[in-house]
């Protein structure tokens, strides 16, 4: 008999699906039958950000609800179902499409919708919301047809909005009703400066203005006409001007509602029906409706722990936010509006920069109240931890805002936060809860936001996550040393611009200038990689041989006998006939072992050193070059057939695998980087799972980024869409050279993004957006090494000198005796060596 | 008995490398430490691997103690006395060695 109670949740959104989620990650799960309503025709999706669906992220990459999330947990959806009316005394709900369910605890997640101004003509075409991906898909296809849109608003939302119309195209406008631009968060000296920025980037802003009619247009569309006489024509507009909360449902049963709308919340968030429950855009606490998703979140859990009969209280929460609009920083914390009484006022303005500060201080001078940040908000972190733990200020407080001109960081150690400091405001993780989950042996911030969430809502906090875990680490005392190695106490990246900028050659050099002692297997490599990445000498010169490990020392790959294997270049992984026929005479006449790679290419195993020039000469007399498998360098860029052959190809895949392979090869860089190109989107290449993926398109080639295989596969991210051929390349130009710049040694393009501060939005500003102002250099450095490439085995085999190294031994024209293979399937493989003859020589001291 | 034996050239060892020597069947490790002007000779036989590679090893210091890192797995051993870091139950043989009028000259014990 199922004595279990029946839970129903309507509305599944941002909040509603968190509470889902809580709510199962609870032992008190067990005791409902859980139902959940969703009137959109897909589940929870990331709305925060949501104008990413116009830079390529589908449906799907936004959605926030795991795959057989419903199914695991025994949840029953009603997907594209509404719920229409709740009857309070019989404790059922009718949804739009008949089914009643009934209920013994009810929680209402409806959400808000876009407020729309009664202004005349607002219901004319192509005049649109922004809040579903429906929504969005409108705008998509209006814009299709259009030249100019307008959003009325000019919040939050409202400038989001207008970045994803400029995405897409258009002549941008934002009207806006007040004197500025983010009324509610900016005071005018930062607002005018936000409007200063965004016109900069070609949006056109109209503040004060009052829309009193939309009507025909004569060049677009529609035509707005103001209070004040003016006009603009557009063919699109985009309301945006906040939100209400939906509340009609509680409405019909006679809920109490506030009197601008908002079902009415305890501390509990319990309506005035003990039995119904009411989070996130909705609900009315305190006479707040709270328009952003971290209190909703917070009312979420606070439900699940009013369900589980523990005692939680939802007692307001903090309205800070911070954001990049349209690559701009803004950020305010708490009262920024200073209206609190006798409030102390700090304000830094930097006209060359355009960055602007201001502190909003409490009138003993002791406690920070509140604050705004425009151009440059690398402080946040620091003032709402000021601004919500009470921290006390220093003595001057306008050094928090000023620049510094000292070295030492203006920034507040973790140390000086209490446990209870909650770090991420997105999944509530208190420095407490970071703590505890480093001691467990977290180490790494990927571990960190695996186990507790930190940082991996709005990315805002992870600059501090970081400190946070740099700081416990420390104290547990597991050294984070970030020295390359004990003969240089620098990291990779500052041995990368010490090279560059003062121009060093060699590794000696180097060592005298910056390091001690010898070196070492770990620091000469990684000089030698520098050093090749920047100058791009041959390896093999006398002063940089000595460096190399044994595979690019020998150009080959050691296997565990001692002998190599050899990998020409197919680029593309396309060959000829002639060609294939000559790999299989070298591997017939030096009875190599022969494989086929993961990387379309042929590998030759069991070559002793002494016959490796032997079979270079060959291959290079045949037209074959260097494949560096040996190399920390570019591998292969793999390749389906592509649109010469396939009936489903959009593209010539393997042509511009080709080019991009020659493009890069003999590339030196931090890890191997491999690629992989799809002539369509079945992705028979599977670019997804490679450093760099390109995906031919109709509108052109799609390209990602940071995807990996191996022992830690990671999918791609999408980087940009629709890209030419020329752009494709310059992109790939610059986040190469970014990666080989700032990259520590051995780290994998994937792993680097995700240490990355910033991640993927960040890696977008630098390549894309040049937020860095070093692109010209980036290109400039692969133009160079693209321009010095040589093929290292024909310059090997053309210089006597350095065959001497191929000989086995200096003073005997023997070859080695040790090493013996015997015969497997046909081909040769190494025979297990005899311990009876090597025992002698290994002894026990 | 005990000789010095002369295996090659100094010019035949390339500086801060090592390169390999054969003595009927023993293949021995020659190693040019050019900052310390000094040669070392160990047994090329690395235990770990059960390969000879060692003269293939990146050549550098761990501590101010000259070492060999083995090509395959990056053990250490100490160019001086063949001791491995990592395990110090593994030890392999190390040779005298000398620079004799820029003959490169090695003493094997065991004749």
């Amino acid at each position: 008999m199922n004595t279990k109670k029946n839970l129903v949740v309507i509305g599944n959104g941002m909040v509603g699906q968190h509470f889902l989620a809580q709510l199962v990650a609870s032992p008190i799960k067990d005791e409902y039958n859980i139902t959940t309503f969703c009137e959109e025709p897909r589940v929870a999706y990331d709305r925060v950000h949501l104008s990413a669906f116009f830079s390529g992220k589908t449906a799907e990459d936004l959605s926030l609800v795991e795959a057989n999330f419903f199914e695991q947990h025994g949840i029953h959806l009603l997907l594209g179902d509404k719920a229409a009316k709740i009857d309070r005394a019989t404790k059922t709900i009718t949804s739009a499409l008949g089914h009643t369910v009934s209920y013994d605890k009810l929680v209402l997640a409806t959400g808000s919708f876009p407020f729309v101004p009664p202004v005349p003509g607002h219901d004319r075409p192509q005049c649109l919301v922004y809040r579903t991906i429906e929504d969005l898909e409108a705008i998509a296809t209006a814009a299709n047809k259009s030249k100019v849109g307008v959003v009325v608003g000019g919040g939050l939302l409202g400038l989001e909005a207008a970045k994803a119309l400029k995405d897409l195209g258009l002549k941008t406008h934002v009207v806006e009703f007040a004197p500025r631009l983010m009324a509610v968060q900016l005071d005018e000296a930062g607002g005018t400066l936000l409007r200063n920025k965004i016109e900069q980037l070609g949006v056109t802003v109209h503040t004060n203005r009052n829309t009193q009619l939309i009507t025909n247009g004569e060049q677009c569309l529609n035509k707005m006409c103001f209070a004040d006489g003016e006009e603009l024509e557009t063919d699109i507009i985009l309301f945006s001007a906040g939100i209400r909360p939906r509340d009609d449902i509680a409405r019909d049963c006679e809920l109490e509602v506030g009197a601008r709308g908002g079902i009415v919340i305890d501390n509990q968030c319990k309506t005035s029906d003990p039995d119904i429950y009411a989070i996130g855009e909705c609900a009315l606490w305190n006479n707040m409706i709270y328009g952003l998703v971290a209190p909703g979140y917070a009312m979420a859990r606070t439900v699940v722990a009013d369900l589980a009969h523990q005692s939680a209280s939802f007692m307001g929460a903090d309205m800070s936010t911070k954001l990049k609009l349209m690559g701009v920083d803004v950020a305010s914390i708490g009262d920024a509006h200073a209206k609190t009484p006798g409030a102390l006022i700090y304000t830094y303005q930097n006209g060359e920069l355009e960055i602007y500060k201001r502190l909003v201080v409490s009138p003993d001078k002791k406690y920070l109240l509140g604050a705004v940040l425009v151009g440059d908000a690398s402080s946040y972190s620091t003032l709402l931890q000021y601004c919500l733990n009470g921290i006390q200020l220093p003595a001057q407080p306008d050094s928090l805002i000023l620049p510094s001109l000292s070295s030492e960081p203006a920034g507040l150690g973790p140390d000086a936060l209490p446990n209870t400091a909650q770090i991420c405001s997105c999944y509530d993780v208190s420095k407490g809860d970071i703590c505890q989950a480093v001691a467990a042996g977290c180490h790494t911030v990927g571990a960190l936001k695996a186990e507790t969430k930190a940082g991996s809502g709005c990315g805002g906090c992870a600059a501090l996550v970081k400190s946070v875990l740099n700081s416990e680490l420390a104290k547990q005392g597991v050294e984070v040393n970030t020295d390359l190695c004990e003969h240089f106490a620098y990291t990779r990246q500052e041995l990368f611009t010490l090279i560059k900028v003062e121009k060093i050659r060699t590794f000696d050099d180097l060592l005298d200038k910056h390091g001690k002692g010898l070196g070492c297997e770990i620091c000469k490599p990684t000089v030698a990689s520098i050093l090749a990445s920047n100058w791009n000498d041959f390896i093999l010169k006398t002063e940089h041989a000595p460096l190399q490990d044994t595979n690019d020392a020998f150009l080959a790959n050691i296997q565990k006998d001692g002998t190599y294997s050899v990998v020409p270049r197919i680029a593309g992984g396309e060959i000829t006939p002639d060609k294939l026929i000559v790999l299989g005479q070298i591997g017939k006449k030096y009875q190599l072992y022969t494989k086929i790679t993961g990387g379309q290419r042929v590998d030759l195993f069991g070559a002793r050193v002494e016959q490796l020039p032997l079979i270079w000469k060959e291959l290079v007399d045949a037209g074959f070059e260097s494949g560096h498998a040996y190399g920390k360098s570019l591998r292969t860029v793999k390749s389906c057939v592509g649109s010469n052959w396939c009936r489903y190809g959009v593209d010539d895949s393997v042509g511009l695998a080709i080019e991009l392979e020659n493009r890069y090869k003999g590339l030196r860089s931090p890890h191997k980087i491999k690629f992989a190109v799809s002539g369509c989107t079945r992705e028979c290449a599977e670019a997804q799972g490679k450093d760099i993926g390109v995906i031919a398109t109709e509108t052109g080639w799609s390209l990602y980024v940071c995807g990996n295989g191996g022992m830690k596969p990671r999918h791609a991210d999408l980087f940009a869409t629709s890209l030419d051929k020329d752009t494709l390349i310059r992109y790939i130009d610059r986040f190469l050279s970014f990666y080989i710049q700032t990259a520590d040694r051995l780290q994998r393009t994937s792993v680097w993004m995700e240490n990355m501060a910033g991640g993927l939005d960040h890696l977008k500003e630098v390549i894309i957006n040049d937020s860095l102002g070093l692109c010209e250099q980036l290109e400039a450095q692969m133009q160079h090494v693209v321009d010095t490439y040589q093929c290292e085995w024909k310059s090997t085999i053309e210089d006597e000198s350095k065959l001497k190294r191929f000989k086995p031994f200096v003073n005997s024209e023997e070859s080695d005796q040790h090493i013996v293979f015997i015969e497997e399937r046909g081909q040769i493989r190494p025979a297990e060596p005899s311990p009876q003859k090597h025992f002698k020589m290994v002894e026990v001291a | 008995m005990t000789q010095w034996q002369t295996l090659c050239n100094l010019d035949d060892l390339p500086a801060d490398s090592g390169i390999c020597a054969l003595i009927d069947e023993l293949q021995i490790a020659l190693f040019y430490v050019a900052k310390m002007q000094t040669v070392f000779a160990l047994n090329n036989y690395d235990p770990f691997a059960k390969a000879h590679v060692l003269s293939r090893g990146i050549i550098g210091d761990v501590n101010g103690d000259p070492v060999v890192a083995s090509p395959i797995y990056k053990q250490h051993f100490k160019l001086t006395t063949g001791e491995c870091i990592e395990d110090t139950s593994v030890k392999i043989t190390s040779y005298p060695v000398r620079i004799n009028n820029q003959h490169i000259e090695i003493k094997l014990t065991h004749g």
